[in-house]
């Protein structure tokens, strides 16, 4: 090096370096951001031996802090579980009328049977347990099965018309089509229709009515109000589960349709259960 | 052979020329302001005290609210979504307020910039405070401005590290307390600094006294001037907010030039001389390192310190003050026509000094008519409309409010009887720190009765609930209405909450569906 060169042009000593006369001028950079430069450099090297950071052939370094993604999903976890331990417990220990009847507890069981419900049961009931023709309608208040708190963990756990789960709730119509007339078919409906307001034809109700006494009350009652015993549901109100009108009751009589649900007991557990109980019971049709 | 002289050749240059060209990078010139001692000094003292002292102690200031809340007069809470300010507690949704007050801030600005210049640079700016109080510290420690100059510029000898030491122990210190009082605003005061000492306080709490104590210290002590000057954009904006009428620090060169340091031996030689004795005491106080002489400028934060150190030497001479005085760019523009007999000569003082050295009758002056003008008039109207109308909007606020979301899916169930229910998320707002038993009545619907979900009410139109202090309740209110007496596929009704003590009550009007065909 033979001293500083000074550029003539702009005043700006050089580095020295030339390449065909073209010389190079030396501004540096500030020294503040020089010395951030190197910083982070050492910062990075240490990164990547505290974290996991340098492939290698069949995974990449552990870091020695031993940080990993997944357990630290695993970590937030078993916090989130440790932190509603606390109302799993109450809801293992307590029955679901008891849940029901304690603020917090109701809180806490109706937001996790909520959420097991979106995942389990909107197949079927629909997203808003509004049911659909076949499908039940969670929010009222008709109950084939029962409407307490009970009944409906009851009905949960073991299922309806489930052949593997020997307690399920088991009922089954005949088909009328072989036992009676085509005739008594139609006077039957007319008659079950008229019980709830719907429009039919008079002529038809008096021979219905008898009808309705030799062959449906052993299951449906005197009155027609139903049996929840067997399932058997209430012909005088205004839900339909396949539908109202006498071409829909008529069908039903003839070769009756039969829902199944499963027993979600061995699915779910006896907490989740409860808690999906708690949450049918408080949509508004609860007794 | 070409014939060169047809070419006109242009008058015209590069603005980047090479011979002209600067560079883009300057690097700091430190600068070592003398302490200015006056009225405006005096000033700036007393708004420094006020300032500081409210942002200092403003958090341990106590009002009582009850048992139910909080007795720090003024707090942002955070963790519950509050803020108080003495008897005015806001909860988010009424956050128009702050926004109401910024927006008020800003036409404040506009109104006493357009007035007055950049006072709120020059005195109340965090930035102006901070740095003035360093600057206290950077004196007390190592001396006025020559000692500072000369230390500077000396060898590293155990003496100079011992001052810059304790000077930038104390800084931090200054800082740190910057940083602690701001997280008092946050959290109740009392409790908190125990915390903080003991070293419980929350990780939030160290780290924003950390940031704050940072940013204290290097934009305060470290880089001063540089933050007005390159990093706020308002010196950009000002040029905007000023005009002819607006006050400004300003060097009156009609009576101070010519300027000479040996005024006697210029007058012996017969050519006029003016008040300035370029003695350089207005630069050497300047906090920004400038030459208020070279006029108005992006720099000037309007401190007025040089009017001060001016006015000293003014004293000494035995001259009039306000050579440096705050005026208006017309008065200073007519007294400048005054002075070089409209522009036709250069400044000559007897233009505007009569015989006996008085100034003449026509040299115009500052009165305080001057700043009431078409402009400040709109600020202020706008300013007092906006403050009447939140002033107006928060003594008729409502205390106590429903707000109801319909239940979507499903819109409405049809129960075994017949009738239609609906079901709704009602929300009961209670604003106030203080337990209240509010009741909910639904209006309209006819024949209509709710119940709520998880509450034992008998089904009925009205219902009375009790509700915690300053908390929201939510309900599950379902509402049911006999299948004969349903109208239509949507009725509206109203949801009333009432408080019977207060007397204060809200409505919402909801929508009740049906089926197309209710039978």
């Amino acid at each position: 090096m033979s001293g500083e060169h000074i550029d003539e042009v702009s005043g700006i000593s050089t580095t020295g370096h030339e390449w065909d006369d073209i010389r190079e001028l030396n501004n540096p950079l500030p020294r503040w951001w020089v010395t951030t430069f190197y910083i982070t450099i050492v910062w990075a090297i240490g990164y990547t031996i505290a974290y996991p950071a340098w492939p290698m052939l069949s995974s990449a370094t552990k870091g020695v802090l031993g940080y990993s993604s997944r357990n630290h999903v695993k970590n937030e976890l078993v916090a989130a579980e440790a932190a509603k331990a606390k109302y799993v417990a109450a809801v293992e220990s307590k029955s679901v009328s008891e849940i029901a009847d304690d603020d917090a507890l109701r809180e806490f069981a109706v937001a996790a049977g909520g959420a097991a419900f979106r995942v389990n049961c909107v197949q079927c009931h629909g997203s808003g347990a509004q049911g659909s023709k076949g499908f039940p309608n969670l929010n009222d208040d008709d109950w084939l099965w029962g409407g307490s708190a009970e009944q409906i963990q009851q009905t949960i756990t073991h299922g309806i018309r489930f052949a593997s789960d020997p307690d399920t709730r088991l009922s089954e119509m005949p088909a009328f089509g072989d036992i009676i007339t085509a005739d008594q078919i139609k006077q039957v409906s007319a008659y079950v229709a008229s019980l709830s307001g719907l429009v039919q034809d008079a002529s038809l109700i008096e021979p219905g009515a008898k009808v309705f006494a030799e062959n449906c009350v052993a299951c449906h009652g005197d009155t027609a109000k139903g049996n929840r015993e067997l399932g058997a549901p209430d012909l005088t109100d205004a839900i339909w589960l396949y539908g109202p009108g006498e071409t829909a009751i008529a069908a039903q009589v003839r070769a009756p349709k039969h829902g199944v649900m499963p027993a979600w007991i061995g699915r779910l557990g006896e907490t989740k259960v409860k808690e999906l109980a708690v949450y049918v019971h408080s949509l508004g049709g609860g007794e | 052979m070409r014939d060169n002289t047809q070419i006109e050749r242009l008058e015209a240059e590069s603005v980047n020329s090479a011979e002209a060209r600067q560079p883009l990078y300057a690097s700091r010139r430190k600068i070592f302001p003398k302490r200015a001692s006056g009225s405006f000094r005096r000033f700036k003292w007393l708004v420094m005290a006020i300032t500081l002292g409210t942002y200092y102690l403003t958090p341990w200031l106590r009002w009582d609210r009850g048992p139910f809340a909080l007795d720090q007069a003024v707090l942002v809470d955070l963790a519950n979504r509050r803020v108080y300010f003495f008897f005015i507690e806001i909860w988010p949704q009424e956050f128009y307020y702050v926004a109401g007050l910024l927006v008020m801030a800003g036409i404040g600005l506009f109104l006493v910039t357009s007035t007055v210049g950049r006072a709120w640079c020059g005195y109340t700016c965090p930035q102006t405070v901070w740095v003035d109080l360093l600057l206290v510290v950077e004196r007390a420690i190592e001396g006025d401005r020559n000692a500072r100059m000369k230390l500077d510029s000396g060898p590293w000898t155990v003496r100079k590290l011992g001052l810059r030491v304790s000077k930038h122990a104390t800084w931090l210190v200054i800082a740190a307390a910057t940083g602690g009082a701001w997280i008092f605003y946050f959290a109740d005061a009392p409790t908190l600094v125990g915390e903080v000492f003991s070293g419980t306080a929350a990780p939030v709490a160290y780290i924003t006294i950390a940031v704050l104590t940072a940013t204290t210290y290097t934009f305060g002590g470290l880089m001063r001037e540089q933050v007005c000057t390159y990093m706020c954009p308002w010196p950009r904006i000002q040029a905007a907010m000023l005009d002819e009428t607006s006050l400004t620090v300003t060097y009156n060169d009609w009576r101070g030039e010519p300027r000479s340091r040996h005024a006697k031996k210029v007058l012996a030689a017969g050519q006029p001389v003016g008040d300035c004795v370029d003695c350089n005491a207005c630069v050497a106080v300047c906090p920004m390192g400038i030459d208020i002489r070279d006029g108005q400028q992006l720099e000037c934060i309007t401190c007025a310190l040089c009017i001060d150190a001016c006015d000293g030497v003014m004293d000494k001479l035995g001259r009039e003050r306000g050579l440096i005085s705050y005026a208006t760019l017309s008065d200073y523009n007519a007294n400048v026509m005054l002075a070089t007999a409209g522009g036709s000569c250069p400044v000559t003082p007897s233009l505007v000094r009569t015989v006996n050295g008085k100034f003449s009758d026509k040299v115009a002056h500052f009165h305080i008519g001057k700043i009431f003008r078409p402009r400040t008039y709109v600020y202020m109207a706008v300013w007092s409309l906006i403050g009447l109308g939140l002033l107006y909007s928060l003594l008729t606020r409502d205390r106590l409010e429903i707000n109801v979301l319909h239940d979507r899916n499903p819109q409405f169930v049809t129960l075994s009887e017949g009738s239609i229910r609906n079901g709704y998320t009602v929300k009961l707002l209670n604003m106030i720190p203080e337990p209240r038993t509010i009741i909910v009545t639904i209006q309209g619907l006819p024949g209509a009765q709710m119940s709520v979900a998880g509450v034992d009410l008998p089904a009925n139109r009205s219902f009375a609930i009790p509700v915690e202090p300053d908390r929201l309740k939510m309900l599950k209110v379902f509402v049911r209405q006999p299948a004969e007496q349903i109208k239509g596929q949507a009725q509206t009704f109203k949801f009333r909450v009432e408080d019977k003590a207060s007397f204060e009550s809200d409505e919402y009007t909801a929508t009740f569906n049906a089926p197309e065909i209710a039978r």
